[in-house]
């Protein structure tokens, strides 16, 4: 579904990407783990072509997005909830969902996306009518989500969204997740919460400096020697 | 008592216009970042526009508001398709010179055509006003408010209530987020430059009955629309259109407490006290 080859991206003069080669087919939970500094994001802004690649190529279902806008990149269906969240602040919980599926093709679908993330994140529904910006950090992780859900995605690209979740929210962020894909959406997963993130993935990838250094189905990366050492404390 | 009354309501009216003026610099400010020194300039060209309707097509001033107004967000729509979209990512003073320099051709353009002669445009109403006990009330600025007013709820309604509206917002909140949401914020700049355009125009257009018309007004309007918008706090449509109504209504006690000549003195000195106790507007949000 979404093809990543030879992929090297650069700040400027500081080289942050090289030769990242990288698939997602239908139906799965991927997931690329890395320490901080990796590159994780800027691969996924890579992705969205919030950036454009110093070299490589990125294709989704086949077509390549070298020509792509950002805006073009959510209308074929992959769908970013950013790092940080990224919440419009001075938008209500109602609004922000409703940029979600600010697209034609979601739009038609706003009800119903709306109902499906009111299920899955109740408190959202609570406090449909509160600014984005007063919202408690965790609530503002739900918003980020529902918000991505509402545009319909084809592919979720998910950057970290366990960050600053309670534990007991964590693992239900983590169930969430699998249930979103369970109703056919394929995630890219990129988190700091390496344990969980292996639980849940069909295949991940280890990405160190920039580079993929191993890669394999989640179960055998959480037995992984160098896995254990690097991020599991083991 | 009448003297404070008759300034009160004039400062007012004439706030409305104010309002307008400003509401379109925050909102361009808003979405892109970017100071539109050529606001003015813009403002100029709408009073000529409105001049020429009235001259050659007899069109009402308030009447050819319908014409000047969408002709204006083409006109804006297009300097920022051309031009400033092309700057959005350079340096600010880059971005400054290019809306000055846009300016200058404006008023220039105009001077070729309609040399630097002032114009009148007057209407059978022009001097008109109504007497309500001690106060008379100008009929034109009475009108022209009635339209402030509609066209500020209009474009407060648009902002709210349409999705556009809303992305136009979700893009001056957070560029990259809104992109990320499928809303092509090159499209949001270009109707957030044309409706600015659009606002401001309007205000010439609703002054053109009792201002002088020549091709270097727009200078002093900018200068106002800066003292308003940084007043209400930049990017703040409810600042920009308080902003509005209080410099209107200083200049017209200024002017008739202290004298004509000491109004923009007025203006300043609030201006600047505004600033010293909230540095960052009325309606800004302060980092403090
Ligand atoms: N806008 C930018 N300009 C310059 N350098 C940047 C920029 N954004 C990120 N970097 C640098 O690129 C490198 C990779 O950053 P990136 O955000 O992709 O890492 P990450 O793997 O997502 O890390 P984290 O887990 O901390 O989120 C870092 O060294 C970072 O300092
Ligand atoms: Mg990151």
């Amino acid at each position: 579904m979404l093809r990543i080859e030879k992929l090297s991206f650069a700040y400027g003069d500081l080289r942050v990407l090289w030769d990242v080669d990288l698939e997602v087919s239908k139906g799965e939970i991927v997931t690329v783990v890395g320490a901080n500094g990796a590159g994780k994001s800027t691969m996924l802004r890579n992705i969205s072509r919030l950036v454009k690649p110093t070299a490589g190529s990125i294709s989704f279902e086949g077509e390549d997005l070298q020509r792509s806008e950002p805006h073009d990149v959510v209308g074929r269906g992959i769908v970013q909830v950013p790092e940080g969240r990224k919440i419009f602040p001075e938008l209500t919980v109602i609004e922000n969902l409703r940029m979600g599926s600010y697209l034609p093709g979601a739009r038609k679908d706003r009800d119903k996306n709306m109902d499906w993330v009111f299920t899955l994140f109740p408190r959202l529904k609570e406090r449909e009518k509160q600014l984005g910006g007063t919202m408690s950090g965790g609530e503002q992780q739900m918003l980020a989500i529902a918000r991505g859900l509402m545009a319909n995605p084809k592919l979720l690209l998910l950057d970290e969204p366990s960050l600053g979740l309670s534990p007991l929210f964590v693992k239900n962020i983590f169930q969430i997740i699998r249930d979103i894909n369970a109703e056919g959406v394929t995630i890219l997963l990129v988190e700091q919460n390496v344990y969980q993130s292996l639980r849940i993935a069909h295949r991940a990838y280890v990405l160190e400096t920039g580079r993929v250094v191993l890669q394999g189905s989640g179960e055998n990366l959480l037995k992984d020697e160098h896995v254990k050492k690097a991020f599991l404390g083991m | 008592m009448d003297v404070f009354l008759q300034s009160l309501i004039s400062g007012i009216l004439l706030g409305g216009v104010y309002a307008l003026i400003g509401t379109g610099l925050t909102l361009i400010f808003g979405v892109m970042r970017v100071i539109n020194f050529a606001h003015g300039d813009i403002q100029m060209v709408g009073m000529y526009l409105t001049y020429l309707l009235f001259v050659h097509a007899g069109i009402d001033p308030f009447v050819s508001v319908l014409i000047t107004f969408p002709l204006m967000f083409l006109f804006g729509g297009l300097i920022q398709k051309v031009f400033i979209n092309r700057v959005l990512d350079a340096l600010p003073q880059n971005q400054i010179l290019l809306t000055i320099g846009l300016g200058l051709i404006m008023s220039n353009t105009a001077m070729l055509i309609f040399t630097s002669d002032y114009k009148i445009l007057t209407t059978s109403y022009s001097s008109g006003s109504v007497k309500l006990g001690g106060i008379s009330i100008s009929q034109p600025m009475t009108i022209s408010f009635l339209i402030t007013v509609a066209v500020t709820a209009a474009l407060w309604w648009f902002l709210k209530k349409t999705d556009t509206g809303q992305a136009i917002r979700a893009t001056a909140q957070d560029r990259d987020a809104a992109q990320l949401m499928g809303i092509n914020v090159k499209r949001m700049s270009i109707i957030a430059f044309g409706l600015g355009s659009s606002l401001v125009a309007t205000a010439g257009a609703l002054i053109a009955p009792t201002y002088y018309i020549y091709p270097q007004v727009g200078a002093a309007f900018t200068l106002k629309a800066f003292v308003i918008t940084v007043l209400g706090g930049m990017g703040s449509i409810v600042g920009a259109a308080l902003g509005g109504i209080i410099i209107g209504i200083s200049e017209s006690m200024g002017a008739a407490y202290i004298g004509a000549g000491w109004k923009d003195v007025v203006v300043f000195a609030l201006f600047l006290l505004v600033l010293l106790l909230k540095p960052s507007g009325l309606m800004g949000k302060s980092n403090a």
